[in-house]
């Protein structure tokens, strides 16, 4: 009996299931956050014509660039996709399909489709190219856009730590989109940094609770850091 | 004289107020942190799910599950929270930001904004602008009065893709300090030495010119 123990053992256990055309969720902003080990095994097992949700695409020689230049990713639903170079050449020539989506429509589409929600009116994009052949609607004087919600057929997600029974806490701003994608996957696959026993996290401070999570297996990250930036040092005369 | 970069921030930073939550876009925007007047409290909202955000971190305590909006590594100040891109844009969306300031390529007279795509030659995606400038009552558009040939940036109508409709309400450029209502820019103050000639001549939309145009003080 496994029970409500969702701790895998190999990246293949982990992504078991995953095939042709199916509409992966991955969590991180650029490349904070993002479930490193997970995304290389989509590169590993060659899965193709996938439909990726994440909110950039990573860079070109890592996260979900790593996707784009095996030509693993047909349609990519992101908000800004400013650092891959690599994903900007496969869009102007048509070879990728993109759905621009402003980022907090892309958020709410996630946390809608996660909580039953099929779609919802935002002002987001009113009189703008993304409202077109959109339903729109005014509502107290204000106009508004109908934006359905997302959902997937398998979400990744990287989180600080998680119990066996995949109750998840996030760190700092590597939570961003990971704990509404948790919510929103058919099979939703846990990359965490600490897997811990059920009762080490306090149930006050768990973000996402077990009920959304299928499988957890035990990360290993590089934590690429994409604009290293510090302060000036002080001068010590 | 044209605004500097700096000029620029220094201008929008005398519109913070005690107790304001600002969301800082990517640029100039940015530059604003820098000018916070020491005898107020403000606190900078990252829309990737940072409130509180603080200075550039140091060597040593550098930590890559902490960045800004533009991926910069950054740090946290007393009192700051962390939270989801949902909540975060539920703060933006919800109006809960006192003061949102970016950039943009174009803006018109009826307060809409483009600044996110330049067809053929540059889609990188609107990120969070659209969100923002939604959702926010209380937006500063820094921009260039005009473009490097002398052509205006303040249109009657918007020609690029727009990232929001009717939503402006303040434009801060190079030369000058405008307010959008009633379908026209209204020329507020002007930058220290530019004249108002020079300001009517790059501006293509409707402006109106009051009797009095201040120099802008720093």
């Amino acid at each position: 009996m496994a029970g409500l123990n969702k701790v895998v053992g190999s990246y293949e256990e982990a992504l078991k299931g995953l095939s042709n055309d199916m509409t992966v969720m991955v969590g991180g902003f650029g490349l904070c956050g993002i479930p490193e080990g997970l995304i290389a095994q989509m590169v590993k097992s060659g899965v193709t014509g996938l439909t990726a949700i994440s909110n950039n695409a990573g860079v070109d020689d890592f996260g979900l660039g790593l996707l784009l230049k095996t030509r693993q990713i047909d349609t990519m639903i992101a908000s800004y996709v400013g650092e891959n170079a690599t994903f900007e050449q496969q869009m102007l020539s048509g070879q990728l399909k993109v759905i621009l989506t402003p980022q907090g429509t892309l958020a709410e589409k996630i946390r809608a489709g996660g909580a039953g929600i099929p779609a919802f009116f935002t002002a987001t994009g009113y009189g703008t190219p993304i409202a077109e052949g959109k339903e729109t609607r005014e509502i107290d004087g204000r106009h508004y856009v109908l934006e359905p919600s997302l959902t997937a057929d398998f979400a990744l997600v990287r989180a600080w730590k998680a119990d066996t029974m995949g109750n998840l806490v996030f760190r700092k701003t590597a939570a961003n989109f990971n704990p509404m994608m948790a919510t929103a996957g058919k099979i939703t696959v846990v990359e965490a940094e600490h897997i811990v026993e059920p009762g080490e996290l306090d149930p006050d401070h768990i973000h996402t609770p077990g009920i959304y999570v299928n499988r957890v297996i035990q990360g290993k990250f590089e934590k690429r850091i994409e604009q290293r930036t510090v302060k000036a040092a002080p001068v010590i005369l | 004289m044209a605004l500097s970069r700096e000029q620029l921030a220094q201008r929008v930073a005398q519109e913070l107020k005690d107790g304001f939550y600002v969301n800082l876009g990517i640029g100039i925007p940015t530059l604003v942190a820098n000018y916070i007047p020491q005898d107020i409290e403000v606190m900078l909202q990252s829309e990737n799910g940072l409130l509180g955000m603080g200075e550039f971190p140091t060597e040593e305590t550098i930590d890559a599950d902490l960045i800004n909006a533009g991926k910069q590594t950054v740090t946290a100040v007393d009192g700051a929270s962390f939270f989801s891109s949902a909540e975060s844009f539920a703060m933006i969306r919800g109006g809960h930001v006192d003061l949102t300031v970016l950039g943009a390529f174009e803006v018109d007279e009826q307060g809409s904004i483009a600044s996110w795509m330049i067809p053929g030659k540059l889609i990188k995606g609107m990120g969070g602008a659209m969100d923002l400038v939604a959702g926010a009552d209380n937006i500063i558009v820094t921009m260039m009065h005009a473009d490097k040939k002398g052509n205006s940036k303040l249109l009657p109508k918007c020609e690029l893709p727009l990232t929001g409709f009717g939503c402006i309400k303040r434009v801060l450029t190079d030369l000058a300090f405008m307010a959008i209502k009633d379908g026209a820019f209204h020329l507020l103050e002007r930058a220290p030495g530019v004249s108002v000639e020079e300001i009517v001549a790059k501006t293509a939309g409707k402006l109106i010119i009051p009797v009095e145009v201040p120099e802008m003080r720093f």
